[in-house]
């Protein structure tokens, strides 16, 4: 197994490092002169000065990869032009607002759509399963935005259950912080939830014709322990599997959300560095939320051999 | 049942005209295909023809008529400016529909290339796919604000970005049909009779690869939909007052209690646009799979 390991982790440096050289040619890509564009349109001759001398444009571009490749080795993300800080320390304070959000609706969808798609495949062909899987392509249909919009409409304009935007954090007590991020979360679950009962519906239909199952009914086992037992416990390898996708996809319907409920996490920050022109930013929270799946994702593949005994 | 008859394609035309007629007979039988393509094509048959379908032009202000509700003459009511909020759907279609039509374009083309090439020469193909695979460790959403963030507010940095989004997992699956195929008898037989790398990549083992990769384009073309109304929700879409659906929205983001029917209407549009494309890829990927049929 630590072999396994570390044969996974040494697999990921070519990507780690391909990740780098792109998120560094993000910058480059700068139509004209980065520094003057990065200093806004009526920036004076010096402040431009000041930013390509800050940001080491005045250096050879093989030494300014080189340069950025050194600093990322000592956990060196840059530094943001406009809140003047390490970009690191900036996505740390906001990471607990984005982990809330994403894990709560990672916490809505995996039941939600574990059952849906369950449901589904038992009652293959039945209005149930059409019922679902209307639902769950409505899921991956509807975009998140509209749906936070016309949900802040509906439950805090006109019911007032919950705050409209911003955030409570957990050490202000459970109550408000939970209220506050509860409609954001179901939301983004949304979209998951039909994405994941798609997948979960598609693969319990191979279960149900598996031979073991045949042979269960053979037996004499009752339904509700064959689903229970046999089917859903492959269901969890599913959820597994599509972990590393869903994660990707909550934090890219992060962004959006969190614009939507204006909520101060990773997303906005990106955001807001795009409207600031803050380059550095952008690029520094990009390699850190791309290094982040990367791990995560070796991590469910080791986590996945652990679980599967078959693959042990 | 067809199937058996699908496998032995005559070179008699009688028969071939049976067997294209079978063909379409067996795709009209998928509900999902009908329906999914009946909603695209509403939503695009106007959007082509949207200055004869739309009143007004679109960024028309009438003033006097802000905030009307649903009409006779404003089919969806107006907005702030007192813009006809149903010529904006469709226009905004022309926009939203052309932008993911361009990115299906693009990912389709790039997608095939270098799926087919790093599955054909494995020299390329480790590169080819971590490239692939660094692409993919960033969120699409993410990726796309970012590109469209160094490219600039224009419309092509939006197709670019969403584009590079979504080429990498079509790549991955041509790349994966490639492997499956080479390894074919007659991907053998070409090769052994002479025939050229470039003849077997692009006669024998891309058309093979079509299937798939039209399952995973008409997917992608939901997407675009989707992300390109996120990309002008944020705000770094095409730039206003182009009236893309994301626009329309984010515009009416502020009045949305009290005049709903600005942001009902162009959300409902990206909703069913999407709704048809995810459909017609149902559709498609159960024909093509009949393991998971009888499920529509």
């Amino acid at each position: 197994m630590l072999a396994y390991a570390t044969r996974h982790f040494s697999l990921a440096v070519p990507v780690i490092l391909i990740v780098a050289v792109l998120a560094f040619l993000l910058m480059h890509a700068l139509p004209g002169d980065p520094a003057s564009v990065m200093a806004g349109s009526d920036a004076s001759p010096a402040e431009i000065e000041r930013i390509r001398v800050q940001l080491g444009l005045d250096r050879p571009v093989i030494e300014q990869l080189l340069l950025w490749g050194w600093n990322l080795l000592h956990g060196d993300f840059g530094r943001s032009l406009t809140l003047n800080q390490p970009v690191m320390s900036a996505v740390v304070e906001r990471a607990p607002v984005t982990l809330s959000l994403s894990l709560l609706a990672l916490a809505i969808t995996v039941p939600i759509s574990l059952v849906l798609g369950a449901l589904a495949a038992y009652r293959r062909g039945t209005a149930v399963d059409g019922i679902v899987m209307v639902l769950a392509l409505a899921g991956v249909s509807v975009p998140g935005f509209w749906l936070g919009i016309l949900g802040i409409t509906l439950f805090s304009v006109k019911l007032g259950w919950v705050p409209s935007s911003g955030y409570v954090p957990l050490s202000s007590g459970v109550g408000p912080w939970f209220a506050s991020i509860i409609l954001p979360a179901t939301v983004l679950a949304f979209f998951q939830i039909g994405f994941l009962a798609r997948i979960t519906r598609a693969t319990m239909l191979e279960v149900f014709e598996q031979e073991f199952i045949r042979a269960a009914r053979a037996r004499g086992v009752g339904e509700w322990r064959i689903v229970s037992k046999h089917v859903l416990r492959n269901g969890l390898l599913i959820i597994v599997t599509a972990c590393g996708v869903i994660l990707t996809m909550l934090i890219s319907g992060a962004v959006v959300t969190e614009t939507v409920f204006a909520l101060p996490g990773i997303g906005r920050l990106v955001v807001q560095g795009v409207f600031a022109r803050d380059y550095p930013l952008i690029q520094g929270v990009l390699i850190i939320i791309a290094l982040v799946l990367v791990v995560v994702n070796i991590l469910v593949d080791i986590l996945y051999r652990l679980i599967d005994p078959r693959l042990r | 049942m067809t199937d058996s008859t699908m496998q032995t394609v005559e070179p008699d035309p009688a028969a071939a005209g049976q067997f294209l007629h079978k063909r379409l007979r067996r795709i009209l039988r998928h509900r999902s295909i009908v329906i999914g393509a009946a909603i695209v094509a509403a939503i695009v048959i106007p959007a082509i023809a949207a200055p004869l379908v739309a009143h007004f032009p679109p960024n028309e202000m009438h003033i006097r008529d802000r905030f009307t509700f649903p009409s006779g003459e404003y089919w969806m009511g107006t907005d702030a400016y007192g813009r006809d909020v149903f010529s904006r759907v469709v226009h905004g279609a022309r926009i939203s529909m052309g932008i993911a039509a361009l990115v299906t374009l693009i990912v389709g083309i790039c997608g095939a290339m270098l799926g087919v090439l790093a599955g054909y020469y494995r020299v390329i193909d480790g590169f080819v796919m971590r490239v692939m695979d660094a692409l993919m460790a960033f969120p699409e959403i993410l990726l796309a604000i970012a590109i469209t963030a160094a490219l600039g507010p224009q419309l092509n940095s939006v197709v670019i970005a969403i584009a590079a989004a979504y080429v990498p997992r079509t790549v991955r699956i041509v790349r994966a049909s490639t492997l499956l195929i080479r390894e074919l008898a007659f991907v053998e037989a070409a090769f052994i009779n002479g025939v050229g790398d470039l003849r077997i990549l692009f006669r024998h083992i891309l058309p093979n690869c079509v299937g798939p990769l039209a399952v995973q384009l008409t997917f992608v073309f939901a997407y675009a939909i989707l992300a390109e109304a996120a990309l002008s929700f944020i705000g770094v879409g095409p730039p206003p007052p182009a009236p893309s659906w994301g626009n329309v929205i984010s515009d009416s983001r502020d009045y949305a209690a009290e005049a709903w029917w600005v942001m009902a209407f162009p959300g409902l549009a990206i909703s069913l646009a999407a709704l048809g494309a995810n459909l017609l890829g149902d559709g498609l990927s159960d024909l093509l799979d009949p393991r998971m049929k009888g499920n529509s």
